[in-house]
């Protein structure tokens, strides 16, 4: 097969942009940041950054959709495109709101790893092949674990950074493990070649272990339950930013890849037959993330944490999407974890404003957040209240889609259905973790002596461009829904 | 007609104004908040001068909003949502007036109030299921904030109680919307496609399809034994929010089981008919019960309040025309009078002499130094014990009627149940404002009170809730001309038991 150049390099564009970005990022850095101020230093490589994100997202929209490229490695299908331009977007704000917020040395290299994860990110979007969407994944990964050990200073951030990585390298190991059990029974790195080699051969046990094996390592990537123990200590120590991103961009991505790798990898044999080798082991991994995260949630006494758990309760409604993806296309699940990436930015953004002033790790460092900045409560509780689904925010309508689809394979008598009803009932358990922190925020008075918060524009910006979207999301749901 | 619609965006941007601008001080926040809920309450009226009552919803606005699950913007309005509407109006500006003395943030606060508001007008106009519970969770969120900033007793339990109890209802009624959109195969949440495609799935499955939606609706209008969040989370919120759940929010849990558990699944309904009867006449006597030993003068009326609705439950229960028709009525009555009761308790008498225990207010001799709301109070006992002249006479009156036509023993109950209210109102009324009979020598703990003397939002906020529940008692039939033919609706057809008057 041949591989036609100028085409590949069109459809690359935006990681193109990206991995220039960085390297301008860093080349710049080294050449001009001797004698200048660290701040200085720091906003020159945000805006470098930023502008390589805004092209790369330019050339997202730019790029014409397209049938199987390069060998039937990346495919640019709808799904690819809204991932793509979904993760460049969430990158986006993150990144904007670094100047000011994130005071920390060699802020080149955190803006240059950033942008290597984002590429990562987008690559996995668009992947049809096991061994690009490996390299992709850890390209992101690697970038991501050093993200989140970047704040030398503090010893939790040393803690997230090992745990993420050791928790990572393992579910790493079984991914490749599964991705090379799946080559030898078919014979085929494509995600087609694999769906045509499984149908002619009966299922075999070994597929089994293929799919446990890779259920297992996205299940440790995406925190779903029981593999979630890691997300709790890494949002709580990683820089907040760089836990915006881990928790946003990165379950996107992963999303993306494994719908893709379920849809027409590992695909049913036929549409009304038995259902998908990974239908019952999904479906476990959809309940218990739905259970431990609400239920462990409402022990928390510290945000990020509460974060962490929350976003496994997220997974879990997330797997519940993938489960009912066949029959409804990947529109309802991504539209999810987009808004559920915006809202969860936003959240870790304001986290990261507080950190500048003092820190904000217990529920009680909250507390006047609506005299000490407006702005921030405002945004947090738009953001909290996203995600525990209450309208017109995006997360309700994205809990909607998935629900109504899940009830709609086959009534509530079935297993989505049941899945469904109980994400209905658990998310009156949510909303109250959720107030909880918003009492503290919206509610009680501040600690005596506590000052007026200084928002930083860039940090601003951001988050009112995430409340914006998540309010525009949330009233004109077609906006995106329209585009699969 | 088509300034129904109004009702909701005037209300909305009325809210997202008064974040901007009504942080200059409170007397802009309060004026920019009576202006808004007058407008509001004009559209309604002018929505009410141009409407020609008919059976079935009259479609304001119909638009796609959502194509995929095929939702659609369809705001509609038949005579039930116009009554409710009106009231909303009513209510709204009587809550202002009450709320004229919140000095701390007092913009936030009128922004949610509006954004409340905004919701509950939003509900009683939707034709779409899905907006309607859109609009439903709006009204839910802005009372944690309401009751946890600004109310008073225990007031973070309270408003977590409210919020929680209400959210939970939503949950089930959620389920419930969600299993009907599939049963018709995802063509659309309009309410006429959903009861087409509910009404039509085997009773087996109407049965439980009817529990979720009833009592996730009826959650929030104080369906036994689920109401024990209306008590405490009234006595926590501050006066204008008492006024507005009890006046209004908990309509909405009736509304919603009357428009959408009901037309729904007829044959469920059928099989729970029983239940529900029994589970609101259980709410009329046991609230009566309860509120006739409470020792807080606000408990005394939040429990009075679980009683009243579950007249209307009661109503809903017995699906009479009659009944039906009283079930609404005694929706736009209890809305008024309970509002002014929570007005006289909660600003009149708690915000001068601070204290709302019945002993310490029987040592007062109120009356003596608050003729005023000592005389609204009367009025307002009057009206909720169903003297005829006032609102409520007729719509007690019609429910017991149209109760008797399906179960004599479920009237014999409710007439119980009058007797009992009566009982709790003399009670209150006696020991709270008449205490005792000659002019109590002050005492050390309780010096001569120095009341601030009574302000004009408070009487002219008291004027307007008085005047409609007279003008309603004189006058049923200026509401009941909407509320019946309204009754005529082909969705209503399959649940009603005889015919309409």
């Amino acid at each position: 097969m041949t591989i036609d150049h100028s085409e590949l390099l069109h459809a690359f564009r935006p990681e193109a942009c990206l991995v220039a970005g960085a390297l301008l990022v860093l080349g710049l850095d080294l050449a001009t940041g001797r004698g200048r101020t660290a701040e200085r230093r720091a906003r020159n490589a945000a805006l470098l950054g930023l502008l390589a994100l805004a092209a790369a997202l330019a050339a997202t929209f730019a790029a014409a959709p397209s049938g199987p490229l390069a060998a039937g490695t990346m495919l640019l299908d709808p799904l690819a495109r809204v991932t793509r331009a979904g993760v460049l977007g969430l990158a986006l704000l993150a990144l904007a709101a670094t100047p000011g917020t994130l005071r920390l040395p060699h802020a080149a290299e955190y803006v240059a790893l950033l942008l290597f994860a984002t590429a990562g990110f987008t690559l996995m979007a668009g992947t049809t092949s096991l061994l690009l969407g490996f390299v992709a994944l850890e390209l992101a990964s690697i970038a991501l674990y050093l993200l989140a050990g970047f704040d030398k200073s503090r010893p939790e951030s040393a803690e997230a950074a090992l745990k993420y990585f050791l928790f990572g390298a393992v579910a790493a190991a079984f991914l490749l493990f599964g991705f090379s059990l799946l080559y030898g029974l078919t014979g085929a790195l494509d995600l087609p070649g694999i769906a045509r080699g499984l149908a002619a051969q009966p299922v075999s046990p070994l597929l089994l272990v293929a799919v446990v094996m890779v259920l297992v390592g996205f299940g440790f990537k995406a925190a779903a339950a029981p593999f979630h123990l890691w997300a709790p200590d890494v949002y709580q120590g990683a820089p907040a930013p760089a836990a915006a991103l881990i928790a946003s961009a990165a379950k996107l991505a992963g999303l993306a890849f494994f719908l893709r790798l379920l849809g027409s990898g590992l695909t049913a044999p036929a549409a009304d037959g038995p259902p998908a080798p990974w239908t019952g082991a999904v479906a476990v991994l959809a309940v218990l993330s739905l259970v431990v995260g609400n239920l462990a949630a409402l022990g928390q006494g510290n945000v990020r944490r509460l974060l962490a758990y929350s976003a496994v309760a997220h997974a879990g409604a997330l797997l519940l999407g993938v489960l009912v993806s066949g029959r409804a296309g990947p529109g309802p699940v991504v539209y999810y974890a987009v808004t559920y990436g915006l809202a969860t930015v936003g959240a870790f953004l304001v986290l990261a404003v507080l950190d500048g002033q003092g820190g904000a790790q217990a529920h009680a460092d909250l507390a006047g957040l609506h005299r000490r900045s407006p702005l921030l409560a405002g945004a947090l509780a738009a953001c909290l209240l996203s995600l525990a689904g209450i309208p017109p925010l995006a997360g309700f309508l994205g809990k909607f889609l998935v629900f109504a689809e899940a009830l709609k394979a086959g009534g509530p008598a079935s297993l989505p259905g049941a899945i469904a009803l109980l994400a209905i009932a658990l998310s009156a358990v949510a909303l109250y973790y959720y107030l909880i922190v918003l009492k503290e925020a919206l509610v009680r008075a501040p600690a005596p002596g506590a000052p007026v918060i200084r928002v930083p524009a860039g940090a601003a910006l951001s988050l009112i461009a995430t409340v914006a979207l998540l309010l525009a999301l949330g009233l004109v749901p077609d906006l995106l829904l329209r585009r699969f | 007609m088509s300034a129904l619609p109004w009702t909701i965006y005037v209300s909305l941007a009325g809210a997202a104004l008064l974040l901007a601008l009504g942080r200059a001080s409170p007397g802009v926040a309060r004026g920019l908040a009576l202006a808004t809920a007058l407008a509001g309450a004009a559209l309604g009226a002018a929505g009410a001068a141009g409407f020609t009552a008919q059976p079935g919803l009259q479609t304001l606005v119909d638009i796609p909003w959502v194509a995929g699950p095929g939702i659609r913007y369809h705001l509609a309005a038949d005579g039930i949502s116009l009554v409710l509407v009106l009231l909303t109006g009513l209510a709204a500006t009587a809550g202002v007036l009450f709320s004229w003395n919140v000095r701390e943030r007092a913009a936030e606060f009128f922004a949610l109030y509006f954004l409340l508001i905004g919701g509950v007008y939003g509900v009683f106009l939707s034709a779409d299921a899905f907006l309607l519970f859109v609009f439903y969770e709006i009204a839910i969120v802005p009372k944690y904030f309401l009751i946890a900033n600004w109310g008073s007793t225990n007031r973070e339990y309270g408003a977590m109680k409210l919020v929680l109890y209400s959210f939970a209802g939503s949950a089930l009624v959620l389920a419930g919307l969600l299993w009907a959109h599939a049963a018709g195969g995802g063509q659309g949440f309009g309410l006429a496609e959903l009861t087409r495609a509910a009404s039509a799935l085997p009773a087996a499955q109407q049965v439980p399809l009817f529990g979720l939606l009833f009592v996730g609706f009826g959650v929030l209008a104080g369906l036994f034994p689920f109401h024990t969040w209306a008590p405490t989370g009234h006595v926590a919120a501050p006066t204008g929010v008492s006024m507005l759940l009890a006046g209004v929010v908990m309509k909405l849990g009736a509304y919603g089981c009357l428009r959408v558990a009901l037309p729904l699944c007829p044959a469920g309904f059928a099989a729970w008919q029983p239940l529900l009867g029994g589970l609101a006449l259980a709410g009329i006597l046991y609230a009566g019960f309860v509120a006739l030993v409470q020792e807080d003068f606000k408990f005394v009326i939040g429990y009075s309040s679980v009683s009243h609705m579950g007249f209307v439950l009661l109503g809903l229960a017995a699906a009479t025309p009659q009944a039906l028709a009283g079930a609404v009525l005694q929706m736009f009555s209890h809305g008024v009078i309970a509002g002014l009761l929570f007005a006289v308790v909660g600003r009149m008498v708690y915000e001068r002499v601070h204290t709302r225990r019945l002993d310490h207010l029987q040592a007062l001799g109120l009356h003596r130094h608050l003729p005023f709301p000592a005389l609204v109070f009367v009025i307002a006992a009057l009206a909720s014990m169903g003297m005829p002249g006032f609102s409520g006479f007729p719509a007690e009156l019609s429910i017991l009627i149209g109760t008797w036509r399906t179960a004599p023993l479920w009237a014999l109950g409710a007439a119980a149940g009058v007797v009992i209210a009566a009982a709790f109102t003399l009670r209150v009324l006696q020991v709270s404002f008449f205490g005792p009979a000659e002019p109590a020598a002050p005492t050390e703990a309780h010096p001569p009170p120095a009341l601030d003397p009574i302000t004009w939002p408070e009487r002219a906020g008291a004027a307007l809730l008085l005047a409609a529940t007279v003008y309603v008692g004189l006058k049923p039939d200026a509401l009941l001309g909407w509320i019946l033919p309204a009754l005529h609706s082909p969705a209503l057809q399959p649940i009603l038991r005889g015919t309409t008057p």
